[in-house]
């Protein structure tokens, strides 16, 4: 009956994307009642935001770099949420993904493109087993899958930092594992921007060498093809409708002959690899190298933040990944020029979820809004 | 002996319309209840009866149309508001603090105070116990409401609504739980309430309960209003073909049954149940193709067990079941279905429906591996929806859109998408248990219609109820279980109210 547009305009205004936005909205207007506090002025501190986002494409390309594995792993726990499972263990299938990317990028031979996907093939099934084992302890035995990830987190902790003192990987001394071979590498002309002729091009083209003084890579379009994948797998596959079903209700789904023990392992599985993925992509395109982690890194709990924001949906996750990493880079820079405190951006980010889970006040507020309009 | 004061209008509504997008739940509806007044309201399950009342009560804003309470328009915009004008709802699931007392609840909100916020609880006693004896409305104000039989919980919300004043008092379903007893009570109640000049509406779909206790009925139907008369002037069957559209049927036609081979063969089934008690106990029977099986029995004597393990939905601790030649004791339950035998569950919102999603979705939910409707693994929504349409068509489900969710769907719609699926899938041997449980009288002869044609096509029926009714009235033979056994088998021409049911009492023949 509805037309694509005006459903997109219904979604706009009573839907959960409005939710969203508005959510959005309140987060920076408390975020700046806090700075207004603090004593400096909101609207300059947010001009410096802006400002340290788009007003040079080096910036704009940061930002997609500190998205991407947001994007990803807010793609992992969105998975496990569509289909009924809260997977608090992307950081550790995270780290796990990015030890054996960093491993299998040091230790193997391959040629370039061969290589490459040897790494995050690894990584992927590593981290994906690491998920399933999660899902594979509720399903035979009954343990909660929150549970299980957490104390997962810190075994994938342990084992990362016991590798990295593997004398043959970890370079002595340093806390960090030898960088791994170029073969293995996904930034975008890596190589080439370092040797003479690249540089003496890069000085006639400042755009692009702006763009090219950070690490880019081909992670932000893996992630890109991730959340299509993931969009695609949940609404337009039998897989993604039984895991669905399993995760709305797992009795129905069981009467219509659906495995649901089984639709449980491989959920995790799927979001563990999603997770390792991220882990890779972080590894072989920004930092080349793992080091010893004190503690968690974050990446996998931001995801769970992700993927609230984006309303547990593949393109959601890419749009609030890339809010979020334009808001943790972006921020940073408060400090810098303003000498504002950093942490006004999780305050803000964390009210921001706070509003997203709470639609029930945003509805209030939209039909107090269009109540007021139509009296 | 009635009390209806003409002069006065207690409730008017005029010509409401309530949108839920572009979803017309109420069509124009009007409605007047004068003082002293029962006033029914009757439509099928998801006609717009409750919707209407939340209207009135103010949970719901009308999109068009006037209220008026005893002559004056008024604007309800809550619950509040509808309790100022003196409106009391008494809702189908009862909102009461279980652990709190009769009169704790009943004061709940409008607590009589001491000096200094201080609850004066013997006050509150005192006027609960003054209400309850000028209505009739016996309960124990100091008795804790988990304790109370349901019964005396809606007496409960009853005082509570009249504790806050309430002169127009709305009753929503309010036979649905409780038993013969008790409702003739409620019948009781009801008289005393009217005499003291209330006026009552009471939403419901079971006839004779209006002809019993209602004055005048308005009807509605898919949102629409349809006619308002005088309860003595017409008949049940009258108001039923008002309610539904169409002429209805108590009793449902059908032939003599000509059964054939076994379709399905249990031979001393044994199940446990959660607890590890065996709730089925050396169960045998056989069912024939081309016959409807009613086994009758009062709930908890392993129905719902059994099913399960006939569905592979629940291990077998012993025994066999045979479907046709094969061996499905030990089967999944994808493997049962693959192997033509079907289920319509007994609870459709945990076993039988996927709620959260759409109709043309649920309808899938065994069949979407195969072609149509997927591929290699990929769904084909345009088959898919194609045969959400087409069974929104043969089936009837209302309203008319594959995607709504199922949640959206009033509870005999729900069982229709169930049906058409079940159906659909063209099983050897259905199953159907509690099929009409919470279902108005056109739902019912629909399922009933449903399930021998099913016969009639040849096809096994194994019917569970608990009503004796509807297996009287439905199967062609009769099983009676009693704590998870077989007690007695015998053809419907021979059975009665009495024998079967001293048999569900677990007496011998």
């Amino acid at each position: 009956m509805n037309g694509p547009a005006s459903s997109l305009r219904e979604k706009f205004l009573h839907g959960s994307l409005a939710i969203t936005l508005m959510s959005i909205l309140f987060g920076f207007l408390l975020g700046g009642v806090i700075l207004l506090v603090a004593g400096f002025n909101p609207l300059e501190a947010y001009w410096v935001i802006v400002e340290g986002v788009f007003s040079r494409p080096k910036y704009i390309s940061y930002v997609i770099i500190y998205s991407t594995p947001l994007i990803i792993t807010g793609l992992s726990v969105a998975f496990a949420l569509r289909t009924g499972l809260f997977n608090i263990g992307a950081e550790g299938q995270y780290i796990m993904g990015a030890l054996t990317a960093a491993a299998a990028g040091y230790y193997l031979k391959l040629p370039i493109l061969l290589h490459v996907t040897a790494a995050v093939g690894l990584a992927v099934l590593v981290a994906g087993l690491w998920g399933g084992l999660a899902g594979w302890f509720k399903a035979r035995f009954g343990v909660n899958e929150v549970i299980s990830t957490i104390m997962l987190n810190w075994t994938a902790l342990y084992i990362s930092n016991w590798a990295i003192t593997i004398p043959s990987f970890g370079r002595q001394g340093t806390g960090k594992t030898y960088e791994i071979q170029p073969s293995a590498q996904i930034d975008i002309l890596g190589e080439w921007k370092r040797t003479p002729e690249g540089i003496a091009f890069l000085r006639e083209h400042p755009m692009l060498w702006d763009i090219l003084k950070s690490p880019v890579n081909l992670g932000f379009i893996c992630a890109l093809i991730l959340a299509f994948a993931v969009w695609y797998t949940l609404n337009r596959t039998t897989l993604g409708y039984e895991l669905r079903a399993v995760g709305y209700n797992p009795h129905a789904a069981e009467a219509g002959g659906i495995d649901v023990k089984r639709s449980i392992v491989v959920s995790m599985l799927i979001s563990g690899a999603l997770a390792g993925a991220a882990g890779a992509f972080q590894v072989l395109g920004v930092s080349h190298r793992i080091a010893t982690l004190a503690i968690m890194e974050g990446y996998g709990f931001d995801g769970i933040a992700v993927s609230l924001i984006g309303n547990n949906s593949g393109p959601g996750c890419v749009f609030a990944g890339l809010l979020f990493g334009g808001l943790k880079y972006g921020g940073s820079k408060i400090q810098d020029v303003m000498g504002a405190p950093t942490e006004v951006i999780n305050i803000m980010i964390g009210i921001i979820i706070f509003f997203v889970a709470m639609p029930k006040l945003i509805r209030l507020i939209l039909n107090f809004r269009e109540r007021r309009r139509r009296t | 002996m009635t009390s209806i004061d003409f002069s006065h209008k207690a409730v008017e509504m005029i010509d409401v319309v309530k949108k839920f997008g572009d979803f017309v739940a109420n069509d124009r509806i009007s409605l007047t209840v004068h003082r002293g007044e029962v006033h029914a309201l009757l439509g099928e399950n998801g006609a717009g009866k409750t919707t209407l009342m939340n209207c009135l009560y103010g949970l719901y804003h009308p999109t068009e149309g006037t209220i008026r309470i005893n002559g004056e328009p008024v604007r309800i915009s809550d619950p509040n508001v509808a309790i100022r004008h003196g409106i009391g709802m008494v809702h189908q699931h009862f909102k009461l603090v279980e652990p709190f007392t009769v009169a704790e609840n009943i004061v709940l909100g409008r607590e009589p105070v001491r000096f200094m916020g201080i609850l004066d609880m013997a006050e509150a006693r005192r006027r609960v116990g003054e209400l309850s004896s000028r209505y009739g409305l016996s309960v124990d104000p100091q008795a804790r409401i988990e304790d109370l039989s349901v019964g005396s919980q809606q007496r409960v919300e009853i005082l509570k609504a009249l504790y806050r004043g309430a002169e127009i008092l709305i009753l929503d379903e309010p036979t649905a739980v409780l038993t013969p007893a008790e409702i003739k009570e409620l019948i009781g109640i009801i008289r005393n309430l009217t005499k003291e000049g209330k006026s009552i509406i009471i939403i419901t779909h079971k006839l004779h309960e209006i002809k019993q206790v209602a004055d005048y009925c308005t009807i509605i139907r898919r949102g629409v209003f349809i006619d308002r008369v005088a309860v003595d002037a017409v008949s049940e069957h009258d108001l039923a073909a008002k309610m539904v559209g169409r002429e209805v049927s108590f009793s449902v036609p059908k032939t003599e049954a000509e059964p054939g081979r076994v379709a399905l063969s249990v031979r001393d089934l044994a199940v446990k149940d959660n607890r590890g008690i065996f709730a089925v106990d050396g169960l045998s029977l056989d069912l024939h193709y081309g016959e409807i099986l009613g086994i009758a029995g009062v709930d908890g004597n392993g129905q719902s067990q059994l099913v399960e393990a006939l569905m592979g939905l629940r291990p077998a601790a012993a025994g066999r079941i045979m479907l046709g030649e094969r061996d499905i004791t030990s089967a999944s339950p994808r493997e049962i279905i693959g192997d033509h035998m079907s289920a319509i569950h007994e609870d459709r919102q945990k076993r039988g429906l996927v709620l959260e999603f759409d109709v043309a979705e649920n309808l899938i939910l065994e069949t979407y591996r195969r072609p149509p409707f997927s591929r290699c693994g990929v769904l084909s929504h345009q088959e898919i929806y194609r045969f959400g349409e087409h069974c929104i068509d043969t089936f009837d489900i209302r309203p008319q859109q594959a995607t709504l969710t199922a949640k959206s769907l009033s509870g005999g719609n729900q069982q229709k998408v169930i049906i058409a699926r079940e159906v659909s899938n063209n099983p050897d041997v259905l199953i159907a248990s509690q099929p009409t449980r919470g279902l108005d009288v056109g739902a019912i002869e629909y399922v009933h219609q449903a399930l021998v044609e099913q016969r009639d096509s040849g096809k096994a029926v194994l019917l569970i109820s608990f009503e004796l009714d509807e297996i009287l009235t439905v199967a062609d033979r009769i099983a009676v279980i009693f704590e998870g056994r077989i007690i007695g088998l015998l053809d419907a021409s021979e059975a009665d109210e009495n024998r079967v049911g001293l048999l569900m009492a677990g007496g011998g023949p």
